[in-house]
């Protein structure tokens, strides 16, 4: 099940050149941009492992693709996720997010259903992932 | 285009340079270097070179001709206080107005903002500044210092080794500026001569003449609101010689430092008056507020005052 969050997501998956383009417009409006990593894809895990600092002070789009490059060597079957803060006052928040690089395969979410009190039923997702510990979910990397 | 790079494309028709010249807004940038800039006459005429010799490229690159990113690596020699950080700065907007970097910012740094002070800290140092620097231009000044030749394990070679192989690998990325004084920078290119050839323009600053630094003194001034007054103007003029033999004179830096200290004195002449004084008079430098000045307690080198 292809995993769709943030920006784009339901567009194919940005080519480099998509994402450099992306990625410049994001300097251009002096925001800095972030990389972030998981191997725990459930929707509700916000925080992401930091990929280094957020890079500020940075004018082109070629620098952060070659951190891209590395963060995708090292964690070559994890999500990768780039997202761009503005610091601009009364905005002070993330302006964007996207899926950089997703896991060659994603097994997708179990759902159970949990019969309570007054046959009320209580529903949980679970990504099958999960079942393996930390950094052995996807493939043997990571 | 052409199919294949073996084809001469065809050359019959005619290029109208002066067109591309004024479409690149390349003009106005060295009209701004011509206007702004005082003196430096060997500087501007070297840049105006290396201009035309991009801007050539660039319409080659047009026609469809051979080409290959050229090496943009420069070093600027000259004394201190020659406009070489000014002129770094105009060099960024020019490479930009050609395409040559692809955002035209100037990262101006030092050893310190490179070298590290443990084992390890020197190449993410390094690499942190090159990101900064990445499509514009890094400006390294007192470039020798990143090379110890008197200790052997200095983290400065770490940082000369990064250098080098990204001012190789990544030409089109960014350009290096390496600047310094020219005996010091000698010493260092000899010592590694990995720059040298790395580098394709050498451009010496000449230092600048009394009357040039004058004009650089009324400019300087005039961006401020100031002015000097006609008998302040003549004890300038005798300021800039008596200085200029004085140890440690740093050419336009020198004069915009004696600018603040008269300032300092005129503000604190204005405040002296007992009466209240014409709003001109908050503009105007007297000769009191440059006569007071510790350059003019030594006698003249030439018994002249």
């Amino acid at each position: 099940m292809r995993l769709t969050q943030g920006c784009f997501s339901f567009l194919p998956d940005l080519t480099d050149e998509q994402i450099s383009r992306q990625i410049q417009y994001c300097l251009d409006k002096g925001w800095a941009v972030n990389l972030e990593y998981t191997d725990d894809p459930h929707p509700r895990n916000t925080y992401w492992e930091m990929w280094g600092l957020p890079m500020f002070d940075i004018r082109d789009a070629k620098a952060i693709m070659s951190e891209l490059a590395e963060c995708r060597r090292i964690h070559d079957d994890c999500y990768i996720r780039l997202s761009a803060f503005d610091a601009t006052h009364t905005w002070e928040s993330l302006r964007i997010s996207f899926i950089v690089q997703r896991p060659r395969d994603e097994p997708g979410f179990m759902l159970t259903r949990a019969e309570a009190a007054g046959r009320t039923l209580r529903y949980e997702t679970r990504a099958y992932v999960v079942q393996k510990p930390e950094g052995a979910r996807y493939g043997n990397s990571g | 285009m052409p199919e294949t790079m073996t084809d001469a494309p065809a050359l019959g028709e005619t290029v109208d340079l002066r067109a591309a010249f004024d479409g690149a807004g390349i003009g106005e940038v060295l009209a701004g270097l011509e206007r702004d800039l005082v003196g430096l006459r060997p500087v501007k005429a070297r840049i105006r070179e290396i201009a035309a010799l991009l801007l050539v490229e660039r319409v080659r690159q047009g026609c469809g001709l051979a080409t290959e990113a050229p090496t943009l690596h420069m070093s600027f020699t000259g004394n201190p206080g020659t406009g070489k950080t000014t002129v770094a700065l105009r060099m960024a907007s020019i490479l930009k107005a050609l395409g040559f970097v692809r955002q035209g910012q100037l990262v101006s740094v030092t050893r310190d903002d490179l070298v590290g002070q443990y084992i390890g800290h020197t190449a993410p140092k390094t690499k942190e500044i090159l990101k900064k620097a990445i499509g514009g231009v890094l400006f390294i000044d007192e470039a020798y210092y990143l090379y110890r030749p008197d200790n052997e394990r200095d983290y400065g070679q770490e940082a000369i080794e990064i250098l080098l192989q990204v001012m190789e690998n990544q030409r089109e990325d960014l350009v290096v500026i390496l600047a310094g004084y020219a005996d010091r920078m000698e010493d260092f290119f000899t010592l590694n001569p990995g720059f040298r050839s790395r580098i394709a323009h050498h451009i010496d600053f000449p230092d600048y003449a009394d009357d040039e630094l004058l004009a650089i003194s009324e400019s300087m001034l005039a961006r401020q609101h100031y002015r000097l007054s006609p008998e302040a103007g003549a004890v300038m003029a005798r300021y800039i010689a008596r200085r200029r033999a004085q140890p440690y004179f740093a050419n336009a830096r020198s004069i915009r430092n004696a600018l603040d200290r008269a300032r300092l004195r005129q503000a604190n002449r204005l405040m002296a008056a007992p009466q209240p004084i014409p709003k001109a008079a908050l503009t105007i430098i007297e000769p009191a507020d440059l006569l007071a000045s510790r350059v003019f307690a030594a006698p003249a080198a030439d018994g002249s005052d």
